[in-house]
């Protein structure tokens, strides 16, 4: 088990590991969300209160659960590589902020798009899901901003590390307080708490929606660590090999 | 092994606060100049919003935390700086006092120099914004508790920018999503004093969350610098 | 210092093994390695930009290593940072003195700082050409004399090692003749010194050699 984990943490077995696992995991991910958009779009019954317009759940509520399981992503690996001095895992931290990003933005707008027929404007400042959601956006940009300011990318990788970090411990508190100013003024909520139970035939395809963007977030997370390391490790002799394969060692 | 000349834990703490409130004295521009941009700040909002009483006693709250939160941002960008410039941030790095007690220390001055005296001078920009009385106290404890946090947190955006070129608006881009949750517990628990409910949740969360970030800034912060003066 | 306590004079060592070092596409050393004891010095000879600087923070542990160790006394200095720190004494680029503060005052943080031995201050100063100096911002003093100043700093830390980068910088002839003769002293007294000096330095003592390209 342990010369599993160092192997994964060598970057040429990495790289072919991933590359063998994202064919999977995009295969996967493909068949769960075709399912869970064709269920979700056409055979799952109209909400009793809102019609057919809150089927934009079927993409707001895995695209906000992504957004955050994508920074704990980042926050978890940008910790192995600062306290354990692993390269790849600040690759992967610097993988998962773009993904994350887009994951929250796509979460903003489908929200925003959910709300307006609700709300009567394209935004809400009252619904905490959205404002939360918003900040978290914020930190992501943070982070990338962090990132490409500085130069040297092993100081920009701890340098960052220590922002997730920070990110990290500040985010439940975000959340919390977030909710408790909402909860002074009342409005209305994209996600009522503890709302009338979810049908079977709407739960199904969320779940599935929910489980096709996480594997496709893993897809796409290892494509792009694969582009990192081989970035970082551009003078190594195994990228030479693979670039230059007519060269002799 | 003994180590008979290891100094003693808080004589770096004490000297460093000593020495930067010895530098504030002998340069009283940079404690004033985060006090005139507060009450400057605070004075835009009237004069862009209208001078209605009640839209004023209803939105100074929040004017007033967010023109404390400008007023701390601006002058945490030249925490480290002087610091870093002529090379007594390297030295601090390399004395045998424990550097987050130093940061810490850091922290505790930049307080003592923006935050304090920015806490004094708020039921004066209180009075203007028709604040009643009964929430000027709750104002100036919130602000008190919310300065300490904001100088705290603010430690790290600052020990992580520091010797960065455009250090500035980047600060602002790190700290402000990071310092979210005390404006809003501060503001808001000051617009409910100002209506007679109750104001206990508030303060005990702000309470809380500065308890929290003076365990924890201090080392994220001694982190930060030893990574950006590499 | 460690030579100074007790009736035994004890013996400080310092070494470093296989210290790379990386800046961007740069590799600026490979596998160096050293070994120093009481009363020597180690001096890093190279052309400006070969990573001499580099190599002296990277043992003060200011710069991160790709790979290497350097132990103090026999104890990983990751691990005995803080006994690592008490031991030593810097003397960088930049003399890390507040300008708005005097002398005194500034010397008088350093005291905060690190343990530091003032009972023959006003005899060091003197020698060091600070006498009459101690009251004015240190902002005011010239380049040579705040150089001085940090040399007062090297002199009154109870430190067994120095650490010096270009110690020479800004300094006239008689300067530079005291930096060798302070470094002198402090070596026969069982101090030791790392330093790195693109100019050559001659010593009545055993001075190790690292050549950097």
């Amino acid at each position: 088990m342990w010369t599993f984990l160092h192997k994964l943490s060598s970057p040429p077995h990495f790289y072919d590991l991933a590359a063998r696992m994202i064919p999977w995991l995009a295969g996967s991910a493909l068949l769960l969300i075709t399912y869970g958009t064709i269920a979700g779009l056409f055979f799952a019954p109209p909400d009793y209160q809102q019609g057919d317009s809150f089927r934009i759940i079927y993409v707001h509520v895995p695209a906000a659960y992504l957004s955050m399981m994508a920074y704990a992503v980042l926050a978890v690996s940008a910790g192995i590589g600062l306290i354990w001095r692993i390269k790849l895992a600040h690759a992967v931290a610097a993988g998962a902020a773009p993904l994350g990003a887009w994951f929250t933005f796509l979460a903003l707008v489908t929200g925003s798009i959910w709300g307006r027929p609700m709300w009567g404007t394209w935004w809400e400042w009252g619904d905490p899901r959205l404002t939360s959601e918003l900040i978290l956006l914020f930190l992501y940009f943070g982070y990338m901003a962090l990132r490409a300011a500085i130069d040297d990318t092993a100081k920009a990788d701890r340098a960052s590390a220590v922002l997730a970090l920070a990110g990290a411990v500040n985010l439940p508190i975000i959340h919390f307080s977030v909710e408790w100013w909402s909860s002074l003024h009342q409005g209305p909520t994209l996600i009522r708490e503890g709302g009338p139970a979810i049908a079977a035939e709407m739960l199904w395809p969320l779940l599935a929606m929910i489980l096709g963007f996480s594997l496709l977030f893993g897809a796409l997370l290892l494509a792009r660590v694969r582009t990192e390391v081989l970035i970082r490790e551009r003078r190594a002799k195994w990228v030479r090999k693979l670039v230059y394969p007519e060269e002799t060692a | 092994m003994n180590a008979p000349h290891l100094p003693r834990m808080f004589d770096g703490l004490v000297a460093v606060i000593r020495r930067d409130l010895e530098l504030a004295w002998r340069r009283p521009g940079d404690v004033l100049n985060p006090l005139f941009f507060f009450a400057i700040v605070s004075t835009l909002f009237p004069l862009a919003v209208g001078p209605d009483a009640e839209q004023l006693a209803l939105n100074g709250p929040g004017v007033l935390w967010v023109a404390a939160l400008l007023a701390a941002l601006l002058s945490l960008n030249s925490l480290f700086l002087n610091d870093y410039e002529d090379g007594s941030l390297e030295q601090m790095l390399l004395s045998p006092q424990p550097l987050p007690l130093l940061a810490l220390a850091k922290s505790m001055s930049h307080w003592l120099v923006s935050g304090l005296p920015l806490v004094i001078l708020s039921p004066l920009i209180a009075m203007s914004f028709q604040m009643p009385a009964r929430a000027t106290t709750v104002m100036m404890l919130t602000l008190a508790l919310g300065t300490v946090s904001f100088s705290l947190l603010g430690s790290i955006g600052a020990g992580l920018t520091v010797g960065l070129n455009r250090g500035n608006a980047l600060l602002s881009l790190l700290i402000l999503p990071l310092a979210m949750p005390v404006l809003i517990f501060g503001a808001r628990t000051v617009s409910l004093a100002a209506a007679d409910d109750a104001v206990s949740a508030g303060l005990y969360f702000l309470g809380a969350y500065c308890m929290l970030a003076l365990t924890l800034a201090p080392f994220a912060t001694a982190a930060a610098l030893k990574i950006s003066n590499e | 210092m460690l030579h100074k306590r007790g009736a035994a004079t004890v013996t400080a060592t310092l070494s470093g093994q296989d210290l790379t070092l990386i800046r961007g596409d740069r590799c600026l050393f490979q596998d160096l390695k050293f070994a120093l004891k009481s009363g020597e010095l180690l001096l890093i000879e190279g052309p400006n930009g070969s990573g001499k600087t580099s190599l002296l923070r990277a043992i003060a542990g200011l710069a991160n290593l790709e790979e290497g160790r350097i132990a103090w006394n026999n104890t990983s200095v990751k691990r005995g940072r803080q006994d690592f720190h008490a031991d030593l004494v810097w003397m960088g680029h930049q003399p890390g003195f507040k300008g708005d503060l005097t002398l005194v005052e500034n010397l008088r943080f350093e005291a905060g700082l690190r343990t530091m031995i003032t009972s023959a201050a006003e005899h060091q100063l003197i020698r060091l050409g600070l006498a009459g100096l101690t009251d004015i911002p240190f902002r005011a003093l010239s380049a040579g004399q705040q150089r001085r100043v940090a040399l007062a700093r090297m002199l009154m830390a109870e430190a067994a090692l120095w650490l010096m980068d270009e110690p020479f910088t800004n300094l006239d002839a008689a300067g530079q003749q005291l930096v060798i003769e302070l470094l002198q002293e402090h070596l026969q007294s069982g101090g030791m010194c790392v330093m790195a000096s693109h100019r050559p330095v001659e010593l009545e003592a055993t001075v190790q050699r690292i050549t950097l390209r």
